[in-house]
């Protein structure tokens, strides 16, 4: 009995202590859930390597409603998790109110920047990564007609859609560009019927390529591509292995990697402000064997020169969210 | 005659038909193999089981009672306005502009001067569904639902391309001046020296809730427009005959309708986000139509069954957020009330009913 009495008390203790070493990181997702093949689920891919590769676990809540965000951040710091890491610009407003309230936690928001001591905010310049893609549609295009579609007609899509035609436009300067939006409801993430039907359209308005920057709704768009013959781009992951062969490239967002990071780091986050551009591969355009053949050296040559300028600032990607316009195309 | 005494068809149907339909979540918990106690209870202790919980319960409550509250004006005109979605959005549209127009010094001007805003855009909302259907004879469903989706599309609009500021990603307004910050129910509360549901989003607007509820009773059960609106309701010919346009009754009732969706907007706008986002409004316009029916369209009733409503997304967010349990199957427990107050709700009446009728039989006997 004793005997039992002492096991029991020191594994409490030694629960206590690794709980006060090791406070649990936390990951909050957006509404559009967990598994929406697209930005919520790179996040959870970047918390489950770290869990794999560490052992260790986390704490994760997917929001329900507006409402929610706030109690679930105080409720989660409050537990003390730390550090806290939520997906999405939504959460921005709120974190700023809140953050002051727990000075010993950090925040990671992905996608906003706050402006707080204790939060670190990571943004991706996704108008880089869609300027080379773009430049790679231009050149695969035979018809000199390329295609976009959007998911919802937000700023985030909008700022794809505007470094994708830059791209396009600089390569090829008379190229015509055929824009779509899916919808104006949060459901325009995941209507891969009507992303076919869009493409579809596309096709008829004589575009060849097509880039889906579009969530789920994607799926649809990459199918419909394949179907009718002609070439399309995913997006945030590498989809290029979804039809070998028929995808151009994807571009990429490495979100994972920012889930990651900010776990690894733990307590130690550090905050502030970054960009994960095309300099710190954060954006990019997948290169692997199942679009190896449609990609030519020539291609890849210019697309990496391309890079190497942007990163050194020799070309300026305009930025959508700078002054809310798109000099290159017209949503 | 009634087959039922009032207390029955008014309090003890929807209590069958909330059993039944807590029954069936159980077994569906069961099935997925979590404890539908534990469930139960995370849902109430999180909802009402401290002052922090009901803060957020009378504030979803807050904004059903206004939905509710609009759908059962229409009801008692025969209209089945489901178009209560679009309206609170425009109404939060509403609310935005005016709160972004003038730098206000204190939310005692700012609140009235909203109120109009948002009434009057739920309003113009519902206007051309009643227009149309008042004229034309085009069907109040299928003109409010596709009402719904052009509201989404111009607040996209509104929000994407004007009323966003430059330099940020969030398809979102402005933050309201200072002086717009209504009062929240703790401020109220500890103004009185109660420490009460700290950090929720409850104000003022809960009040004005109340209010409204009385206000819809005394409208249709003690004012002449009230009357008209109930004659047409019953039956227009009639009300033709007794001298009552149906035209301009139906515009009317619709006006209300839509007026009362749009105040919803001060709630969610105005009182908890002070901004308005995209996504304002989160089905409290459908979840109205559900508490106008278990409610009996009557405004106590509404109140009853919004404050059920507002308990089940409380609670169910809480189940969300604490337990493993999917926020898939939260969705499926709240269509279980829905369904089973709602659309399912002859399937107790009626037993009921002959129940009442056998033992009145046997009484007279």
């Amino acid at each position: 009995m004793t005997l039992m009495k002492t096991f029991m008390a020191s594994l409490a203790l030694a629960a206590l202590a690794t709980g006060s070493a090791l406070a649990e990181p936390a990951l909050i997702f957006d509404l559009g859930g967990k598994f929406d093949k697209s930005f919520n689920e790179a996040a959870y891919r970047g918390a489950e390597r770290w869990a794999e590769e560490t052992g260790g676990s986390y704490k994760e809540l997917e929001m329900q409603s507006e409402a929610q965000r706030e109690q679930a951040l105080r409720r989660l710091a409050e537990t003390g998790a730390n550090p806290i890491v939520m997906t999405g610009f939504a959460f921005g407003n709120i974190l700023n109110e809140i953050a002051p309230d727990y000075p010993d936690t950090k925040f990671a928001i992905i996608d906003a920047v706050v402006d707080q001591p204790n939060v670190k905010s990571i943004m991706f310049a996704e108008q880089e990564g869609s300027y080379l893609v773009g430049v790679l549609a231009a050149m695969a295009s035979e018809s000199g007609t390329i295609g976009f579609i959007g998911g919802m007609d937000v700023p985030l899509i909008r700022q794809f859609g505007c470094g994708y035609a830059q791209g396009a436009k600089a390569e090829n300067p008379d190229i015509k560009i055929v824009a779509n939006m899916t919808g104006t409801t949060p459901a325009a993430w995941n209507d891969p019927v009507k992303g076919g039907e869009l493409t579809k359209a596309q096709i008829s308005q004589g575009a060849d390529v097509v880039f889906a920057a579009a969530g789920g709704t994607g799926i649809g768009v990459l199918q419909a591509a394949a179907d009718g013959g002609i070439l399309s781009i995913g997006v945030d992951s590498n989809q290029n292995h979804l039809h070998p062969g028929k995808v151009l490239t994807s571009m990429i967002k490495r979100v994972d990697v920012a889930v990651y990071e900010a776990f690894k780091a733990g307590e130690d986050l550090e905050t502030g402000q970054s960009v994960l551009g095309l300099e710190s591969d954060g954006v990019g355009y997948a290169l692997d064997d199942n679009n190896a053949s449609l990609i030519t050296d020539e291609m890849k040559a210019k697309v990496d020169e391309i890079a190497e300028k942007i990163k050194s600032g020799e070309i300026e990607v305009h930025d959508y969210y700078s002054d809310n316009t798109c000099p290159a195309l017209n949503f | 005659m009634d087959k039922m005494p009032k207390w029955a068809d008014v309090i003890l149907t929807p209590l069958i038909s909330l059993i039944l339909a807590m029954a069936i979540s159980a077994i569906v918990i069961l099935a997925i193999g979590e404890s539908p106690w534990l469930a139960l209870k995370t849902m109430i202790d999180g909802a009402l089981g401290s002052s922090y919980g009901w803060g957020y319960t009378l504030y979803y409550t807050t904004n059903f009672i206004f939905t509710g509250l609009a759908v059962a004006v229409a009801y008692h005109a025969s209209l089945f306005n489901i178009g209560g979605e679009g309206q609170a959005m425009l109404g939060g549209l509403g609310v935005a502009l005016i709160a972004l127009a003038l730098p206000w010094p204190h939310w005692s001007l700012a609140l009235p001067a909203a109120m109009v805003g948002a009434a009057l855009f739920g309003a113009a909302w519902a206007l051309i569904p009643a227009w149309l259907q008042a004229r034309r004879g085009s069907h109040i469903v299928i003109t409010t639902i596709m009402f719904n989706f052009i509201a989404a599309a111009l607040l996209n609009y509104m929000l994407v391309n004007i009323l966003k500021p430059a330099g940020t990603q969030d398809p979102a307004s402005a933050n309201f001046p200072e002086g717009a910050h209504l009062p929240q129910l703790t401020e109220m509360a500890a103004a009185l020296g109660i420490e009460w549901g700290k950090n929720t989003p409850v104000n003022i607007t809960f009040i004005i809730a109340l209010i409204a509820c009385i206000l819809v009773w005394l409208l249709i059960w003690r004012t002449r427009l009230g009357y008209e609106i109930r004659a047409l309701g019953r039956s227009e010919p009639a009300a033709l005959y007794a001298g009552i346009s149906p035209v301009r009754i139906t515009v009317i009732a619709m006006l209300i309708s839509g007026g009362l969706a749009g105040l919803m907007a001060i709630n969610n706008v105005m009182g908890e986000a002070e901004r308005l986002v995209l996504n304002a409004v989160e089905g409290a316009g459908f979840i109205g139509i559900a508490v106008a029916l278990m409610g009996r369209n009557h405004p106590f009733g509404v109140f009853l069954a919004a404050l059920l409503f507002g308990f089940l997304y409380q609670g169910g967010g809480e189940l969300a957020l604490w337990t493993s349990i999917p926020r898939e199957l939260i969705v499926v427990i709240q269509a279980l009330v829905i369904l089973f107050t709602g659309a399912l709700d002859n399937m107790v009446r009626m037993p009921l009913e002959r129940i009442f009728l056998a033992l009145r039989g046997k009484g007279h006997a």
